[in-house]
């Protein structure tokens, strides 16, 4: 188990190479001079611009600058964005309050998603089966922007339950709002797939054997149909925690969340390479973590799986 | 239909079902499933209702401890248990007779136990819920007992293990001990062993037969093998369509048949036919199948197996032909992953295996799954490489042929499959299907590939207006006939059918078999044929080679195999037909 868990992350390296030198290139390619964009309409100083292009090494060629930003990672150093603020310190800042707003999203998702399928799939055809179907499939469809500025018009402004907008600090209470709003699409996705799976799960002939021992229905739901459609349901929200944090952008823009996501944004804007580059490496470090912790979990629900290993 | 029990004066019936009726609910309304059904049980008694797939058996049995899945639902009639009227009972009422009562032996043992918990825990929680034992303890060693009692024996080391570290037949037998562990008065086994091969089938069933006699337990059997049926219970139930055609004492059944469903059961059934054919053969020292005087009438036509053995007999050539297959030595070794960390072991799935079939002739490989028959198949079809060993095809050895010569090979040797369902493409239609490989050899033209397409649909007795349609609009058995059809196609030498009947009901199996005598009659065609029963391959084979883990334990003449087998191993198979010990008007 504990090599295979070695054999994992070493697997990661590679992936983590592909991924910086790509994006460093493609931020790299990006139109544009980045340090003539900071000085806006105003010319700049030759002298002045000269010296921050060295000190940013943007005078050197594409191949060195992205030996120099990797060397430096391996030193500790993830360089400095264009305000002078060191890259780790950005990090440090914002991606705290990023993950407490996904944990929150997945919490939502998956508590609402298992709770709600399990019944409409129990009920398959009547009333609250409909409506879950229909509900979910609106919020499917709903760019997560509309239903952001809904959220905000209706819980915000005519109800007053919740801030629109976040305040520094990003306390939890602050969080719930745009927390239901990031999860709601997965939400609606969740409730779909737990529902089907319930349904198949029902059908199936250890089902009726259960009843056939004599079994109540109390007891057969949760252990014997729940829990075994719970095996596709669990995969798919754990990878879905990655989703959330990426996704998480547009509802940090429209909630003013200090998260990764509007940063992240203002750095692809500014074609700060090394800012952009240590975000997406973090990024990339928790999708294969959450892989990672994915499979495994796999093996916790599933004991065909865990004695193949 | 009068009441076909005797009832002893003084007992009253266990189980007593009049003018049941149930129905499925659909879009057009109710579908009705069984119609009108009557059967009555003693305490103790064991009663089989036999019957082929869709004849509502099954929903009979399920219809009594309303398991009935979720648009089914009783219409009509009442079911009386031990003094209660089960039909009226509300689901919180079903569920103390449930497990309680009357215990409940599923049909396939691989899918009836969940696979995410512990055998242990799926005991434990039916000794809960029935309220036999309490406290973790008592509960635990109560579970071992039942496990122990139902043939496991490290029972308590297993009980911590799921179940797809069973076997099929341990599976079973967890099974039946879950439905027995309450002592119910009534057991219902719903095909417990048509997944199982027929010794562990019979291993299974014997036990079964054992703990129920002891516990006092009656049981209602569902099988749609007849000749089980008759071996295993005193009374008879005959299901067609919904209604039951006949009933009462099994052997009465059996040796006197009156309704023409009935007769074609009895005359369609492997094991009977399988019997019959024993008996007589064993009667006359010639042993001479023609001198059977049995005349086929005319509700068994198409559909006889004694008919069918007959013709293949009569048409046996009188020389010795040259060979089609020689087999020597043929060895298969898998790698497989072992246990433990990165060790890695050796599977032998045939074991210098050696025979040869004689040109024109049948023979069978018999034997349980695991023992390596298919794999020879697939060696013999160069779908699987040998690991060592030689396979000659009309004196030419098949290992070095490559491209074009392989082709050539593909051309005289056509498979046909198990499952008609999967060996079909969906998606094509049945002339497309059958021209397939037509086109792959390039032979004939546009027209040509038709006409023969055509030929070929009238050889398998298909009708010809199928050529436009799609497998999913074919029963089983037609498209076991369109799959035979296209092993057909390019005029082959050689026809090797991989459980080619094993997957159809009796009456499907027995036409498909008849049909496989008659065309190797016509075009004089070498049958290899894989099954895992026996029963069949009295019916269809010349010779029989009887494997078991990997290697040929016994090779001989159908006749021999079975009027002298030689190994341990074939008796057990021989013994495990169902059927011995009746005696049939033949």
């Amino acid at each position: 188990m504990a090599g295979y868990i070695l054999r994992r992350l070493l697997q990661a390296i590679p992936v983590l190479l592909g991924t910086t030198f790509l994006i460093y290139f493609m931020v790299f390619a990006m139109p544009g001079d980045p340090l003539l964009a900071l000085f806006g309409d105003k010319t700049p100083n030759p002298a002045l611009l000269e010296r921050l292009r060295q000190e940013y090494n943007l005078d050197q060629p594409f191949i060195v600058q992205y030996f120099l930003y990797l060397g430096g990672i391996f030193r500790g150093d993830f360089g400095t964005s264009f305000s002078g603020e060191a890259v780790s310190d950005i990090l440090a800042r914002t991606f705290p309050v990023t993950i407490r707003l996904a944990i929150l999203a997945l919490i939502i998702e998956f508590v609402g998603g298992v709770l709600i399928g399990l019944y409409s799939g129990l009920r398959k055809g009547k009333l609250f089966d409909g409506t879950a179907l229909i509900v979910s499939l609106v919020f499917i469809s709903l760019p997560i922007f509309v239903i952001a500025f809904v959220g905000q018009y209706v819980f915000g402004i005519q109800l007053g339950w919740a801030r629109t907008t976040v305040s520094s600090g990003a306390p939890i209470q602050d969080l719930i709002l745009p927390a239901f709003v990031l999860a709601s699409i997965s939400l609606a996705q969740l409730i779909r797939l737990t529902r089907a799976s319930v349904i198949e799960t029902a059908g199936l002939d250890f089902v009726r054997t259960a009843y056939g021992k004599g079994l109540s229905r109390r007891r057969i739901i949760p252990v014997h149909i729940l829990r075994n459609s719970l095996i596709p349901v669990v995969t798919y929200a754990a990878t879905d925690f990655g989703v959330l944090l990426v996704g998480a952008t547009v509802t940090e823009g429209i909630f003013n969340v200090p998260g990764v996501g509007r940063t992240l944004y203002q750095a692809i804007i500014r074609g700060e390479g090394p800012t952009v580059v240590s975000f997406v490496t973090v990024m990339v470090l928790i999708y294969l973590v959450v892989n990672l912790v994915v499979d495994l979990l796999y093996g916790l629900l599933d004991p065909r799986i865990r004695y193949v290993k | 239909m009068s009441d076909p029990t005797p009832r002893p004066a003084g007992t009253t019936p266990l189980l007593e079902i009049k003018n049941l009726e149930v129905g499925f609910q659909s879009t057009n309304g109710i579908v009705p499933a069984v119609r009108g059904v009557d059967l009555t049980l003693m305490p103790g008694q064991t009663l089989a209702i036999v019957g082929e797939s869709g004849s509502g058996k099954s929903t009979t049995a399920h219809a009594i401890i309303n398991l009935l899945p979720g648009a089914g639902r009783i219409t009509g009639g009442t079911i009386m248990f031990d003094g209660k009227e089960l039909s009226s009972y509300s689901e919180k009422q079903m569920e103390d007779i449930r497990g309680r009562e009357i215990g409940f032996v599923p049909q396939d043992p691989m899918s009836n136990l969940n696979p995410v918990w512990s055998v242990g825990f799926q005991v434990e929680e039916t000794i809960r819920a029935n309220g036999i034992a309490s406290g973790r303890k008592e509960v635990r060693a109560h579970a071992i007992q039942v496990l122990k009692e139902a043939g496991l024996s490290d029972a308590d080391k297993r009980l911590k293990q799921f179940p797809h570290q069973f076997s099929g037949g341990m599976r079973q037998r967890v099974l039946i001990g879950i439905g027995l562990s309450s002592r119910p008065k009534l057991l219902i086994a719903d095909e417990p062993t048509s997944a199982l091969d027929v010794t562990v089938q019979r291993r299974i069933l014997d036990h079964l037969e054992t703990l129920t006699r002891d516990i006092g337990t009656a049981v209602l059997f569902i099988t749609h093998d007849l000749g089980l049926a008759a071996e295993r219970a005193e009374q008879l139930v005959v299901m067609y369509k919904g209604r039951i055609v006949e009933a009462g004492p099994s052997k009465e059944i059996l040796q006197n048949p009156v309704h023409p469903y009935t007769q074609r059961l009895v005359a369609a059934a492997p094991s009977l036919a399988s019997r019959r054919i024993q008996s007589a053969t064993a009667e006359s020292a010639t042993h001479a199948l023609g001198d059977l005087e049995y005349a086929p009438t005319k509700v068994t036509e198409g559909l006889d197996l004694i008919a069918a053995a007959e013709e293949r007999v009569e048409h046996r050539p009188a020389a010795k032909r040259p060979d089609a297959i020689v087999v020597k030595d043929l060895t298969k070794v898998y790698k497989i992953r072992g246990q433990g960390k990165g060790s890695s072991g050796e599977l032998i799935a045939a074991d210098k295996v050696s025979f040869s079939v004689e040109k024109g002739t049948t023979t069978a490989l018999v034997g349980e799954s695991g023992s390596g028959k298919s794999t020879v198949a697939k060696m013999i079809l160069r779908l699987e490489n040998p690991t060592s060993g030689s396979i000659l095809i009309d004196g030419t050895d098949v290992a070095p042929l490559k491209g074009k010569e392989l082709l050539g090979l593909r051309r005289r040797m056509q498979p046909v499959f198990q499952d008609p369902y999967g060996s079909l493409d969906p998606l094509r239609n049945i002339g497309n299907t059958i021209a397939e490989p037509l086109q792959v050899h390039n032979v004939g033209d546009r027209t040509a590939r038709r006409d023969r397409v055509l030929e070929l649909l009238d050889q398998v007795s298909l009708p010809q207006s199928l050529i436009t349609r799609y497998p999913n609009e074919l029963s089983g058995g037609q498209r076991q006939r369109v799959a035979i059809a296209r092993a057909l196609a390019l005029k082959p030498d050689i026809v090797v059918l991989d459980e080619a009947v094993s997957a159809l009901d009796v009456l499907v199996q027995a036409q498909i078999l008849q049909l496989l005598a008659e065309l190797q009659n016509e075009l004089e065609l070498t049958y290899l044929f894989i099954t895992h029963d026996l029963a069949v391959v009295r019916v269809i084979a010349d010779n029989v080679c009887v494997m078991q883990q990997g290697r040929i334990v016994e090779a001989a003449s159908t006749d021999a195999v079975f009027d002298n087998p030689k190994e341990q191993y074939t008796r057990e198979l021989l013994n495990a037909i169902p059927g011995a010990g009746i005696t049939l008007g033949v």
